[in-house]
């Protein structure tokens, strides 16, 4: 048996039949395709750059940019270089894409969970909104929040007051503003050693109960820690040397209100817009996620008398995130791409900063283009590099 | 033996007991769903608090305090009618014709009506799934459509259609042409990309890879940008390219990405014995796809392509963004006209915008469910 194995193929008459020769082929002319067309692209752009006077290169991020923008997280000024103002609409659209990934996680869980409430009235809303939501593009929700809601607010005079210090007009939203001594060190240090220390005990309590079974209030004494520490220090500090965190309220005066920290409202138009409907799709994973933790598992928590909050906690979750964490990756994903839509409404992000103003400026397209298209990318492949090494430690053992 | 009495049995009959009100009926189920627990009647008090706070104003703005009718912007001014003015219908009434057609000339709006019915034509015999002639059906949609769909819009001199410019293009129209260019070109290169990404010619799948992970990592306004700024750039001088055809390219080659990895998982879906099959009857690699693994792959990712196309239906407002006239730009236009300025005409505008989404991508998930139940019948026990 084993010689006709391995005797040679039967010939197929003509070269043209043979799969290596094809496959070769194809690719050889699929090579050639690509070539000729960056090529011939690349020889008309330098055509059409020299013709409209273009420069090309990165040389003109060190330009001055001539552009102000109004919301900033490192400082920027129309003297600044287009460098800087690359920096300034990547932080701007970092900030946003953070702050909203953490409460769109939030309302996503808590509206999924709703859906699979006992409580019918319960149930029935999330499900309505999450019908709602998804079903309407996010440009349209964003240019209601922003053009609807926030623009027809009282004017700064007539600000709507949420007391403490809170505030909100046609301006935007303005709330107390933190002013940090030089004591406060004291209270951050204080909240770097209280987290330390609640993740040690989480470990060793870990550790504890996979030995001899004994658990610990992980939770509990996690929160003591990380929110006690820092509030201790602040008072001794307090009673010491003096408040080391005051906080500035704004002001109602005349026209104005003055002082406080003022959040613009196009960063509140695309943070609320980004939010509500990135969560409709968290709230539709997590559903599908905790609906994929089989019923026998339940079953078998209760047979073994554990309370429902346990079974949760210790059974159900576990296993439900195995299933959410892939699919909730891609929505973080979809969110950080989403906040260029902040172009519509004018939120200073990388978009509207690099590919909208800058690129205007300068006519640099290939340069401003490939420039954002490459830090989006690389938020997605580091994302995704992460999530896989993370879902290869998490994936089921089987045997 | 003796008959005993036993005292432990009873002798008399009872009284039958009361129906339980409590286990069956309305006032159960209430019990049981709303108020089983303290928790949970708080959680039902405050949602029915919530749905009053929020329904009866809705339904006030829309429907109640609604206007129907009228001319310009005195119909829905309080301080005209002396009543409190709701959502502006006339408002959308009055430019109902400019949000469909955009600015079309007005004699040659049938040539816009005669478009909508043969998409509709082509959709239905796309998604009937028992429709006769599938086959026929995609030679209509994917060729027969598109071609005709182009010579009736964009006009031909020689069988006496007008020559209309794209720059007249908007409103709904241009919405859904954008939608069905994406659809229908995303489609077919889609595929090749899907089956690219599965070759065993390691070029041909580094390109597919390449191409399908780049596009899918970044968001679809930097590749419309892209397309807007740099494909002048990449044709030789003198060629100048339509302002619609730009967003086109883009939106097409964004979805293709998309629909490849769906297609993908459709023929990763496919035993791998139905290959093996078709091989051991001789058939070659074009033969094996088209007869035997993309008809099962593409059966099965029916739900996958219609959520994409959703999503690619959402994301045609993007369009509005490089400056075509699209739903959301007309209306972002008209709200604006000063014959119109009335305190709640944004409002109705979005409303109605809001609304043909709504119905729109509510229809195609309500399709894309019932297809996955059906095609899920058989694995069914």
């Amino acid at each position: 048996m084993s010689t006709i194995a391995q005797a040679a193929p039967p010939s197929r008459g003509s070269v043209l039949y043979d799969p290596k020769i094809r496959g070769a082929a194809y690719q050889i002319l699929l090579v050639v395709v690509v070539a000729f067309l960056i090529y011939s692209a690349s020889v008309n752009a330098i055509d059409n750059l020299r013709a409209a006077k273009i420069a090309s290169g990165f040389g003109f991020l060190e330009n001055t940019s001539g552009f102000d923008v109004n919301q900033t997280l490192v400082s920027y000024g129309a003297t600044s270089t287009y460098g800087r103002a690359f920096v300034v609409g990547l932080l701007n659209t970092l900030l946003v894409a953070a702050i909203g990934i953490v409460l769109a996680t939030f309302l996503g869980f808590f509206i999924g969970v709703a859906r699979l409430s006992p409580n019918w009235i319960v149930a029935r809303v999330a499900t309505a909104y999450v019908e709602l939501i998804r079903n309407l593009p996010l440009l349209l929700q964003l240019l209601f929040w922003y053009i609807a809601v926030l623009r027809p607010l009282p004017d700064a005079r007539n600000s709507v007051s949420f007391g403490l210090g809170f505030f909100l007009n046609n301006r935007g939203m303005y709330l107390p503003r933190p002013l940090i001594d030089g004591d406060a060190w004291y209270v951050v240090i204080a909240l770097g050693i209280g987290v330390v220390a609640a993740l040690a005990f989480g470990g060793w309590a870990h550790r504890r109960q996979m030995t001899t079974g004994t658990q610990y209030p992980v939770v509990r004494t996690g929160a003591l820690l990380i929110l006690g520490l820092p509030a201790l220090v602040w008072i001794l500090t307090g009673i010491t040397a003096g408040n080391p965190i005051a906080f500035e309220i704004p002001e109602q005066t005349r026209f104005n209100l003055r002082g406080g920290l003022q959040v613009f409202p196009e960063f509140v138009a695309l943070t609320l817009g980004l939010v509500i409907y990135t969560a409709a799709f968290i709230a539709e994973v997590v559903r599908a996620g905790i609906l994929a933790v089989s019923k026998g598992q339940t079953e078998a928590a209760d047979a073994l008398g554990l309370r429902s909050a346990t079974t949760l906690k210790l059974v159900v979750i576990p296993q439900a995130m195995r299933v959410i964490t892939p699919p909730l990756t891609s929505q973080y994903l979809n969110l950080t791409k989403n906040s260029s839509l902040a172009v519509a409404i004018g939120y200073p992000d990388l978009v509207q900063v690099f590919m909208g103003t800058v690129l205007n400026q300068t006519g640099q397209a290939i340069e401003c283009v490939a420039i954002t298209m490459a830090v989006y990318l690389a938020i997605s492949l580091i994302t995704s590099a992460v999530m896989n090494s993370y879902n290869r430690r998490m994936a089921m053992v089987e045997r | 033996m003796a008959v005993h009495t036993l005292s432990y049995v009873q002798t008399a009959q009872a009284d039958t007991l009361p129906p339980p009100l409590l286990v069956r009926g309305p006032i159960a189920w209430v019990r049981q769903n709303l108020f089983s627990s303290i928790p949970n009647t708080i959680l039902t008090l405050v949602v029915v608090y919530l749905l009053y706070v929020v329904i009866p104003p809705v339904i006030r703005f829309l429907i109640t305090d609604a206007v129907w009718t009228g001319i310009d912007r005195n119909a829905c001014r309080e301080d005209v009618i002396h009543r409190p003015v709701g959502a502006c219908w006339a408002f959308v009434a009055d430019r109902l014709s400019y949000f469909t057609y955009g600015s079309y000339p007005i004699p040659e709006r049938w040539r816009v009506d005669v478009f909508f019915a043969l998409m509709a034509v082509g959709i239905a015999w796309m998604l009937w799934l028992k429709a006769p002639a599938k086959g026929l059906g995609a030679l209509y949609f994917f060729v027969v459509f598109p071609i005709a769909s182009f010579i009736l819009l964009t006009g031909w001199s020689a069988v006496g259609l007008t020559p209309v410019p794209t720059a007249f293009w908007g409103g709904i129209m241009l919405t859904l042409l954008v939608s069905i260019v994406g659809i229908v070109f995303s489609l077919p290169f889609g595929i090749l990309l899907a089956l690219g990404r599965r070759s065993k010619l390691p070029l041909v799948r580094l390109a597919s890879v390449i191409f399908i992970e780049v596009v899918r990592g970044v968001p679809l306004i930097t590749v419309l940008i892209m397309a807007n700024t740099m494909l002048p750039l990449f044709l030789p001088q003198g060629v100048s390219v339509d302002r619609l055809l730009r967003p086109l390219v883009g939106v097409s080659l964004f979805s293709a990405a998309y629909m490849a990895e769906v297609v993908r998982g459709g023929l990763q879906a496919v035993p791998k014995g139905q290959y093996e099959g078709a091989m051991s009857l001789g058939l070659g690699y074009g033969r094996m796809m088209y007869f035997i693994v993309l008809p099962q792959a593409l059966r099965i990712v029916i739900p996958g392509i219609v959520n994409t196309f959703i999503g690619l239906f959402k994301d045609t407002t993007l369009v509005s963004i490089v400056g075509l006239l699209d739903l959301v730009r007309a209306i972002e236009a008209s709200r604006v006209d000063p014959i119109w300025a009335a305190p709640t005409v944004s409002y109705t505008g979005y409303a109605f915008a809001a609304l043909f989404y709504w119905i729109c991508c509510f229809g195609m998930s309500r399709y894309s469910i019932m297809v996955e139940r059906k095609l899920a019948a058989g694995q069914r026990r």
